[in-house]
């Protein structure tokens, strides 16, 4: 048997899925932090499948960029949990609703 | 050989993707994260893309998970606690939405119609090796690579000052 693309699309949808359970779900930052990044690289995942279908190395390209942001991305996003966590010793999401209307 | 490969590396992130959000110590959610970059790194080399595999190991495991790990190790390793056995609303929210999300990409990836995934490309299979690569992000793509190495260095600016500031 061959592996048809689609199998690597239904398996990056499942992932991506997976990190919207964890973000929708988990109340701890850096957990939803790293579900995020899941998310991120299920859509990765897409993106090479399509270039090696498509034959073109533009996909791949894309997927550097997307790593590039994730890691920019990361770098602020621990230092604001951090932050947060001095000033509210926790980093529960339910304790910081004080932007919360 | 290699739908064999598909289906272990596949189970591989899959089970450990679950595992990492349905986990309540974060310290192992983390490491169940990594073993799914893992995974997916893989799945690039079955894909003809040795060079993303291997810059993603090394930027994912090697830099951002250690990250992660680093401030997880600084703050509070309490176990998130559950107060109750019951789900909240707000859970059960959340799991019918991604179940709904998961028949949509289902659909769309089982609808029957021509499409340039199915159709496929004929000629040689282009594989995405350190020269490919490097030839394309200095020629066609080198203005995004510049963007880029701004984009980093306001992050590093930004998560300095975020250190660095005095919270009352």
């Amino acid at each position: 048997m061959t592996i048809q693309p689609s199998y690597y699309l239904v398996l990056s949808g499942i992932l991506f899925s997976i990190g919207v359970v964890g973000v929708l779900t988990r109340r701890n930052a850096i957990i939803i932090f790293m579900s995020i990044e899941l998310m991120l690289n299920a859509v990765n995942l897409t993106l090479v499948t399509f270039s090696n279908q498509l034959q073109t190395l533009d996909g791949q390209i894309l997927v550097f960029f997307v790593m590039v942001v994730a890691a920019a991305e990361v770098a602020v996003g621990l230092a604001l949990i951090v932050a947060i966590f001095r000033l509210k010793n926790s980093v529960h999401v339910d304790d910081v609703n004080i932007m919360k209307w | 050989m290699i739908p064999v490969l598909f289906f272990v590396f596949s189970s591989v992130a899959i089970a450990a993707a679950l595992l990492m959000v349905l986990h309540r110590n974060p310290i192992y959610s983390a490491l169940f994260l990594i073993m799914t970059l893992f995974a997916l790194a893989g799945l690039y080399t079955l894909l003809n893309a040795p060079f993303i595999a291997a810059v993603h190991v090394i930027v994912y495991t090697g830099a951002i998970m250690v990250l992660f790990l680093f401030v997880l190790m600084l703050l509070d390793l309490r176990v998130e606690t559950r107060a109750d056995k019951t789900f909240k609303p707000t859970q059960i929210v959340g799991f019918v939405l991604s179940l709904v999300l998961v028949v949509e990409f289902g659909l769309f990836v089982t609808l029957d119609k021509p499409s340039p995934v199915s159709a496929g490309v004929q000629g040689m299979a282009q594989v995405g090796d350190t020269v490919s690569i490097g030839t394309l992000l200095f020629t066609k793509y080198l203005f995004p690579f510049e963007i880029a190495s701004v984009l980093l260095l306001s992050a590093i600016i930004g998560s300095v000052i975020l250190a660095k500031l005095k919270l009352k």
